[in-house]
């Protein structure tokens, strides 16, 4: 492991988050225990806040917040009207619908018990939790970045990915203007009748753009490739579908206890190894080179290892004290705090401390003077 | 003798689904470290011309290339635009449209990035590059954020970082505002003499660029191009600036090309000249100035989302009969006021007023959309948004329909502003002159006592730009108020009666034409600087003035 070096601010790199989230969302979705569930949201919760960067996509944290709030009160409804209800507190009584016998198995309505009802919060949480360790990774790793760190033979697909992310504030600016002139013309007309009136301008002033930024890229040089014979590329397209189907037959292998053992794992293996030879032959051609590649040193390591060693962990629980994951629920108790889980999710709330501060732009919005709307010639 | 750069061997050119040649048996070459400055009236090929030195044409657009194009000793039949990204750098007119990135320092590394240089190397030239620019505290910042003299010299910058030995420039200032356009020139001047780079330059607004050319191309409107020096070139050219007609007009020998030159030719002139002034303005600026304001704005505030002040209170009244031009630089608040006085945006404070056709005034903000038009027009900055349908024709109708007026009326407008445009072509393919002159008819068809337009010459050739002017005074003639947003000095010094100069939201100097363009010397017309302290704006004027004295 390298040094830290925590006093330069700059972007840990991308992967390292997702490696670290993906760690993560692995150890919550172990067991249903909603002391370790809460205290993984807290942990992704407290590295977001301290590590994460001042771009758009940073601030929707929240977003996927909600989302969760969202899952669990769905969770929940849906246990009061069709759940099945399990348990023997009552804790609100509610008439059954008595449904007939072809619908056998669902349960409308009923009296709601303590322990169903608990059951089906804690599960609606450990989705929620999940879904927040995804947005930790979207808030604290650049995309644009994580396209860059791409395999070579992936280039052009990346870079058409950032250049449709790109056209999208453009787009919206297009539209805006164009509803503007409309009513220069007096058209007060709003939703499917103003439609055709703002689609084709809209329409044509985007397929102009591309066609200019096309043109623009084409001239800088954009999908120069080496004259490469047709044989090569042949075998690069050969190996990674070979490997992709090898792969396919490899996860049914590894699901289904019935197929040979020679289909699972071997086969698995074979087909991941092929796809990265297709991609190595494919990045053969292709001779661009990245500018400022995001190095990957200490503290990726760090992020990285602290994502997996919170999953070792509660995986290491799950096998040896397999009831401390869950909520206890008949009869209805307390959760265990088994003190390995807690020490692995610690360690992946590491990287609050032991990374270096993301960088922060200096502000330049213009105090006075209007952002004219800026039209093309 | 080394190898010119760019040679064009009896290169002719002809577009998809054209039936006569954009480019004829062009043949051409240009030497290494030369500036060519490509002149020409709108739609000539001029793009077309540079289209076919960096293989876009016909690689990108089709169409058929007969002939040779040799860059450097590569032929453009066998490479590709993307092959010749080493050697040629392309500029286009909007910078943005061209941007793959989103910061100043990604986009520069971009075209290295696609050439596979190290990352040593693209981290030196880098920086080299925005040393070179002078923009080096701008590294990080979104290329959005940038203004537009600045996203044009990031564009030049981003494809010099390649190191190209060609750098084709299509219109590169067409956006900009006088100081944004000096500054871009001043980087591709720098680069000619500094780093012994070839330019190709296209450029409508000659007077700009002329003094700085080695050489002049030419493309006539049948496709033919003729090269020569800059001063025998401008001797016929259709296309010239203000300092070539005048000494042209006085047959000052040689032709002087830039201000300097012919302010040492026109010692004789400027004698002659004084005590003696133009005559004075027409009598309809002069009734204009007694009469009673048509729009009366007082204390205007627009605030933009995000807390940025675009007007900060800003006086205006605009009079019957006048030609008021509005100047200031890019994101001075022009397009915001043109807006707030339209009423399309409601202001964040203060009150605009507009006399009402009963009588009596109205606040146009409060007025739904059909009637506002019939009191204020507005051409915006890209007017083609205003056209949606797929003839002329067809717009013309809906203009009738929407303005309740009698069918034909914005037909018979059309046919006064522009004679030759054909009811059943689509508006997208006119050209830049006749589309204007389509969205200024169906704003006319209303019949809006004020009328506003936003930057109207952009994309004009000085022909077109002077049947603009000519229209515009015809507009004035007939009783109607206009303004118009421009950064044109010269267009500025032909048409306007009057002068509103914004800077940072607010008006900063208002008065006749002469005065306040006089008064600043980057707003003061070719012609003012020659004759300086003669109060002269424009050729015609001082053509006036001494052939009346002859008479």
């Amino acid at each position: 492991m390298g040094r830290l070096d925590l006093d330069v601010p700059r972007a840990v790199h991308p992967a390292a988050w997702w490696g670290w989230a993906v760690g993560l969302a692995v150890a919550a979705s172990a067991g249903t225990n909603p002391l370790l569930l809460l205290l993984a949201l807290a942990v992704a919760g407290l590295v977001v806040a301290a590590r994460r960067g001042s771009s758009p996509w940073a601030r929707a944290f929240r977003l996927y917040l909600w989302l969760g709030v969202a899952v669990v009160l769905v969770r929940v409804l849906l246990h009061v009207v069709v759940g099945v209800k399990t348990g023997r507190t009552v804790v609100l009584p509610l008439p059954r619908v008595s449904l007939p016998t072809w619908a056998a198995g669902v349960e409308l309505g009923g009296d709601v018990r303590l322990e169903g009802l608990l059951a089906a919060a804690v599960t609606g949480l450990r989705l929620a939790v999940v879904i927040a360790c995804i947005g930790a990774a979207n808030a604290l790793a650049n995309p644009k970045r994580l396209l860059r760190s791409l395999p070579a033979a992936l280039h052009e697909v990346g870079a058409a990915v950032v250049v449709s992310v790109s056209v999208a504030p453009q787009l919206a600016e297009s539209v805006q203007r164009v509803l503007r002139a409309r009513q220069l013309r007096g058209d007060g007309a709003r939703g499917l009748r103003a439609l055709p009136a703002v689609a084709l301008p809209v329409l044509e002033d985007t397929l102009e753009r591309s066609l200019l930024l096309a043109a623009a890229m084409d001239s800088r040089g954009y999908g120069r490739t080496e004259p490469d014979g047709p044989a090569g590329r042949r075998a690069a397209s050969a190996a990674t579908l070979t490997g992709l189907l090898l792969v396919a037959v490899g996860l049914y292998g590894v699901l289904d206890a019935s197929t040979p053992a020679l289909l699972g794992t071997p086969a698995l293996l074979t087909g991941l190894l092929l796809c990265g030879a297709g991609l190595w032959l494919g990045g053969r051609r292709v001779h661009t080179s990245v500018y400022r590649r995001d190095p990957w040193r200490g503290p990726e390591w760090l992020t990285l290892g602290s994502g997996v060693v919170a999953a070792a962990a509660l995986t290491v629980v799950g096998r040896v004290d397999p009831d401390a994951l869950s909520l206890p629920l008949s009869p209805l108790a307390p959760p265990a705090l088994p003190v390995l889980g807690v020490a692995g999710l610690l360690v992946a709330a590491l990287p609050a401390l032991l990374t270096p501060p993301p960088p922060r732009p200096a502000a330049r919005v213009a105090p006075r003077g209007a952002r004219e709307v800026r039209a093309r010639g | 003798m080394d190898e010119p750069a760019v040679v064009l061997e009896s290169v002719s050119v002809t577009l998809a689904g054209a039936d006569r040649p954009v480019l004829r048996s062009v043949d051409l070459s240009v030497e290494e470290g030369e500036l060519a400055l490509v002149v020409g009236r709108t739609g000539s090929g001029k793009s077309t011309l540079l289209g076919a030195m960096c293989g876009r044409v016909p690689h990108f657009t089709g169409g058929t290339l007969r002939g040779r194009v040799l860059v450097h000793g590569r032929d453009t039949r066998e490479h590709r635009p993307r092959d010749l990204a080493d050697l040629v750098g392309v500029v286009g007119q909007d910078p943005l449209a061209g941007f793959v990135t989103d910061t100043v320092e990604e986009e520069l590394a971009y075209g290295m990035e696609q050439l596979g240089l190290s990352a040593a190397t693209m981290r030196t030239r880098v920086e080299e590059t925005l040393d070179l620019l002078g923009i080096p505290e701008l590294r990080d910042v979104p290329l959005r954020e940038l203004s537009g003299g600045q996203q044009q010299r990031v564009a030049i910058g981003s494809v010099l970082t390649a190191h190209p030995r060609v750098i084709l420039l299509d219109e590169p200032t067409s956006a900009l505002d006088p100081v944004g356009a000096e500054d871009v020139l001043a980087t591709v001047t720098r680069l000619v003499h500094d780093l012994a780079v070839t330019v190709v330059l296209a450029e409508h607004r000659v007077e700009r660029v002329l003094h700085h050319a080695d050489r002049v191309v030419h493309v006539a409107p049948d496709g033919t191009v003729s090269a020569g020096e800059p001063a025998a070139m401008m001797a016929t050219s259709e296309v010239t600036s203000p300092v070539v007609e005048l000494g042209r007009w006085a047959g000052w020998q040689p032709l002087p090309l830039s201000v300097r030159d012919a302010r040492r030719a026109a010692a004789d002139l400027r004698a002659g000249l004084r005590g003696r002034s133009p005559s004075p303005v027409s009598p309809r600026a002069a009734a204009a100035g007694r009469r009673e304001p048509v729009v009366r704005a007082r204390g205007l505030v627009v605030r933009h989302p995000g807390e940025v002040l675009a007007v900060a209170g800003v006086d205006l009244d605009l009079r019957a009969g006048e030609v008021t031009g509005l100047m200031g630089r890019n994101g001075s608040g022009k397009s915001s006021l043109l807006w707030a006085l339209q009423g399309s945006t409601a202001p964040t404070a203060g009150r605009v007023r507009v006399l009402a056709r009963e009588g009596g005034e109205v606040n146009p903000a409060g007025l739904p959309p059909d009637r506002r038009r019939e009191r204020v027009g507005l051409v915006p900055q890209s007017a083609a948004d205003l056209l949606y349908l797929d003839t002329v024709g067809g717009e013309c109708a809906q203009a009738d329909r929407e303005s309740a007026a009698p069918p034909g009326t914005c037909a018979r407008l059309l046919a006064r502003l522009a004679p030759d445009v054909p009811a059943d072509r689509h508006p997208r393919d006119l050209s830049e002159g006749q589309k204007l002159a389509l969205v200024l008819a169906v704003q006319l068809t209303a019949d809006p006592p004020v009328l506003l337009l936003d930057e109207p010459t952009r994309g004009l050739d000085p022909v077109a730009k002077a049947a603009l002017a000519s229209t515009l005074q015809g507009l004035a003639d007939d009783g109607r108020a206009l303004l118009v947003a421009t950064h044109d000095v010269e267009f500025v010094a032909e048409c306007a009666d009057r002068v509103v100069l914004l800077a940072a939201g607010e008006v900063v100097a208002e008065g006749p034409t002469a005065q306040v363009v006089l008064a600043s010397p980057t707003l003061a017309p070719q012609v003012a600087k020659v004759l300086r302290p003669g109060p002269w704006l424009t050729v015609d004027e001082v053509r006036t003035a001494v052939d009346g004295e002859e008479r």
